[in-house]
């Protein structure tokens, strides 16, 4: 197989080894969970349940009928006490169903998702691509008409720095990845199955290779960030790029995320619903580590249980510290796309940016940008409005990754600026 | 909540920053020219010393004021307008009248950086502009200063005069040699020694090439300049030379090429972007600073080489963008 080195990109410290030896471990039960109605991409699901409901562990609390959605499923059995909106670790609001959970609880029983053809088994267990991006699953198992996928690609990359969830699901649970990598391959009639791990885990790349004998290729690819970004991770692997505009079905791959895998394959060999998910816990926190995090549990809560914030803590975030989102608020609930709490104690946190910084025309990002984009000619044209311009500097092909902001030396608000040019290109209706 | 401070910033991702900064990469250039700065005044004394001070401070002086008159935040902590002065010192030779190295470094600042917008819009390297300004200004004082008793105060400068960033004495004598005879009228080979270590007749930045190669180089090292621009330019020079039918090493050594190639040409704001269109502008400056050097015989070649190149790097930029991932061909 042809392997490529994606262009651009960046190596950030990685503060991994923090929690990389920390084998994951159930976090407690909390007192409430709140369940957001909004965890994935595309439409909210509406409340099933009202106040004053007894829910089970694993019944459907929240739906909606539409093609791109992911249906939500109570963690734990208890008693609902409210439905109300709350603030999300994205930022925005979402209904939320609120459960008070009963004082025992069986962690191995659950009402299962009933028997059906496996798309609509993954559509049913509320399966979302847990690496962050969060788009039913089931959307990506139904390639369009006339697109055949050749190669599924498992992505346990991991690129962000401080996270991993991921590594050690791979380590501890590998046979697990592959029977979900297998389920992928056999329902989009794949010919074979690529697992990525960059070199950073060569244990996770081993227990992989093991359990996957000749069912799977495990490919050990560098440690660069974004390796892990969709369209860098299938040219690194089969030199194909993702042509502009078109979906990455359009190379023959298909790609998901090692911990998503895990969910597909529990949800068709189990009936298992997606309620719980593994959390790296990090940064600025006394007890980091891998937890296994009913959803809906509160980040204040898991903190806590990872012992509490130390020293003078600037940012937290949910996710990874490249793209995941600065939370204004601990009281909001771990979701399906939530791969990390971060910590970041001043001094590792970015200074604070401002947006009237010149560009010294260093060459830094347009060297960095792993998509070819000009970061600071787009950001430019946004500052000044050019919204035209901005497009033609193809400001819509930019995968927000990060890379531009990390390295200018002046930060500049690169990404922001990117990020406005971007949605005023998409309310024009351009892509 | 537990542990948490007023000083939480919910900013945008990224959240964590490379330590590189404006500030950094500018001290890293100090630091990279300070040997070869240090030396001078070693080698050169008090009046090495005072046109480094005259055009440091002066140019900080400028880079002041034109933010308070233009009502910009100060900018003096960026580092710019240190390296611009240290640089402009670097460019003349240190029997520069005061009052003209003054001038120098106000016009750097004041009209070449300044009136252009600050730093990151300015066209041509200020330094370089304010080396040119004196060269087409006061070329007749900067020739004469050494028969003001230059030599006096450096016994062991052998020949004679003071020349320009890139007129070095020797490189003069070379050439009128040539042009005479077809050949020269010395050995050149026993040149590199001093060309290297300690060669007193030029700028400051003329004294040692084996110091300002190797503060290149750490800033190559560091991945503060791109290796392309000076490779390409001493590359190119070497080889118009060796097609003249000159010494490349002589040629390379001697003049303000390292001065230039490593620490002038490289300037961020007044090259190109993209690989390639360093390496093409690094190119460009070598085959004008030789055709000047070997054509036109032109004192101030390197100068004005790369000032030309700086005029043309909006070109080469836009020549040379990259290819965005995902489409066939980019539509310029
Ligand atoms: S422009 Fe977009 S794709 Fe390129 S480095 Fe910046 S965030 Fe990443
Ligand atoms: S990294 Fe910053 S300073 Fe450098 S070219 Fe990009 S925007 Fe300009």
């Amino acid at each position: 197989m042809a392997r490529r080195v994606f262009r651009g990109g960046v190596h950030p410290p990685e503060h991994k080894d923090a929690t990389a030896g920390s084998a994951i471990q159930w976090a407690p039960v909390p007192s409430q969970l709140v369940v957001p109605m909004s965890q994935h991409l595309g439409a909210p699901c509406q409340p099933l349940v009202e106040k004053g409901d007894r829910v089970e562990r694993g019944q459907v609390i929240g739906s909606v009928d539409a093609m791109v959605s992911a249906p939500v499923h109570s963690p734990v059995s208890g008693t609902v006490t409210a439905v109300a909106k709350t603030l999300t670790p994205g930022g925005t609001s979402s209904v939320a169903v609120v459960i008070e959970p009963d004082e025992t609880q069986d962690r191995e029983s659950f009402v299962t998702v009933p028997e059906a053809e496996d798309r609509d088994r993954v559509r049913a267990a509320g399966i979302v691509g847990m690496g962050g991006a969060t788009f039913p699953s089931v959307v990506k198992l139904t390639p369009p008409k006339g697109m055949a996928v050749d190669t599924v690609i498992v992505n346990g990359c991991e690129c962000e720095p401080f996270l991993t969830c991921d590594h050690r699901v791979m380590l501890e649970q590998p046979e697990r990845v592959v029977a979900g990598a297998a389920h992928i391959k056999r329902i989009v009639g794949a010919a074979r199955v690529v697992i990525a791990v960059e070199s950073n885990k060569p244990d996770a790349a081993e227990a992989l290779r093991q359990a996957a004998g000749d069912t799977a290729e495990v490919v050990v690819l560098p440690t660069r960030y974004p390796q892990g970004a969709e369209k860098q991770l299938i040219y690194a692997l089969l030199s194909k790029e993702v042509p502009h505009g078109k979906l990455p079905a359009a190379t023959g791959a298909l790609v998901h995320n090692v911990a998503t895998a895990v969910a597909i394959a529990d949800a068709l060999e189990h009936g298992k619903p997606l309620t719980e998910r593994v959390v790296t816990v990090t940064g600025a926190v006394a007890r980091p580590g891998n937890y296994r995090v009913l959803i809906g549990t509160s980040v204040a809560d898991l903190i806590e249980h990872a012992g509490g914030l130390v020293g003078d803590v600037e940012r937290v975030i949910a996710g990874g510290p490249m793209t995941g989102q600065a939370l204004g608020s601990l009281d909001v609930p771990v979701t399906k796309g939530t791969s990390g709490i971060v910590a970041l104690a001043a001094g590792v946190a970015a200074p604070a940016v401002s947006d009237d910084q010149p560009c010294i025309r260093c060459g830094r990002c347009p060297e960095g940008c792993p998509m070819g984009l000009e970061p600071y000619a787009i950001a430019n044209h946004a500052y000044r409005r050019q919204w035209d311009a901005a497009a033609e500097r193809h400001a819509t092909d930019c995968i927000e990754c990060g890379v531009c902001s990390y390295v200018c030396p002046t930060g500049r608000p690169l990404v922001q600026l990117i990020r406005l040019a971007k949605a005023a290109a998409m309310s024009k209706g351009g892509n | 909540m537990a542990g948490l401070t007023g000083r939480r910033v919910v900013g945008p991702s990224p959240h964590i920053k490379e330590g590189t900064t404006c500030t950094s990469i500018m001290l890293w250039v100090v630091a990279a020219l300070a040997p070869s700065a240090l030396w001078a005044v070693v080698t050169m004394g008090w009046v090495a010393a005072q046109l480094l001070i005259v055009c440091i401070v002066v140019s900080l002086a400028t880079e002041y004021g034109a933010n308070l008159l233009a009502r910009r935040p100060q900018t003096l902590t960026d580092g710019s307008a240190l390296v611009t002065g240290l640089l402009l010192a670097m460019s003349l030779p240190p029997r520069t009248p005061w009052w003209v190295a003054a001038a120098a470094a106000i016009i750097a600042i004041g009209l070449a950086k300044q009136l252009f917008g600050g730093l990151g819009h300015n066209l041509f390297n200020p330094a370089l502009v304010g080396r040119a300004f004196v060269a087409v200004s006061w070329a007749g004082v900067l020739a004469a200063a050494p028969n003001r008793g230059w030599f006096q105060t450096l016994p062991d400068v052998t020949a004679e005069g003071l020349d320009t960033i890139s007129g070095a004495t020797r490189l003069a004598v070379a050439a009128a040699d040539r042009a005479a005879s077809g050949a020269y009228g010395f050995d050149l080979a026993a040149e590199y020694q001093p060309l290297l270590w300690k060669n007193l007749e030029g700028s400051l930045g003329e004294i040692s090439a084996a110091l300002l190669i190797a503060g290149g180089l750490l800033l190559i090292v560091k991945g503060i300049i791109d290796w392309r621009i000076p490779a390409g330019y001493i590359g190119t020079m070497a080889i118009v030379s060796l097609l003249f039918g000159a010494d490349p090493v002589f040629h390379v050594l001697a003049g303000g090429v390292m001065l230039g190639a490593f620490y002038m040409a490289t300037d961020y704001v007044s090259s190109p972007m993209s690989k390639s269109g360093r390496l093409a502008y690094g190119i460009g400056c070598g085959l004008f600073n030789a055709v000047g050097r070997f054509v036109g015989a032109m004192p101030e070649s390197t100068t004005f080489a790369i000032l030309f190149m700086n005029g043309l790097a909006p070109l080469i930029d836009r020549m040379s963008r990259p290819r965005t991932f995902g489409w066939v061909k980019r539509d310029a």
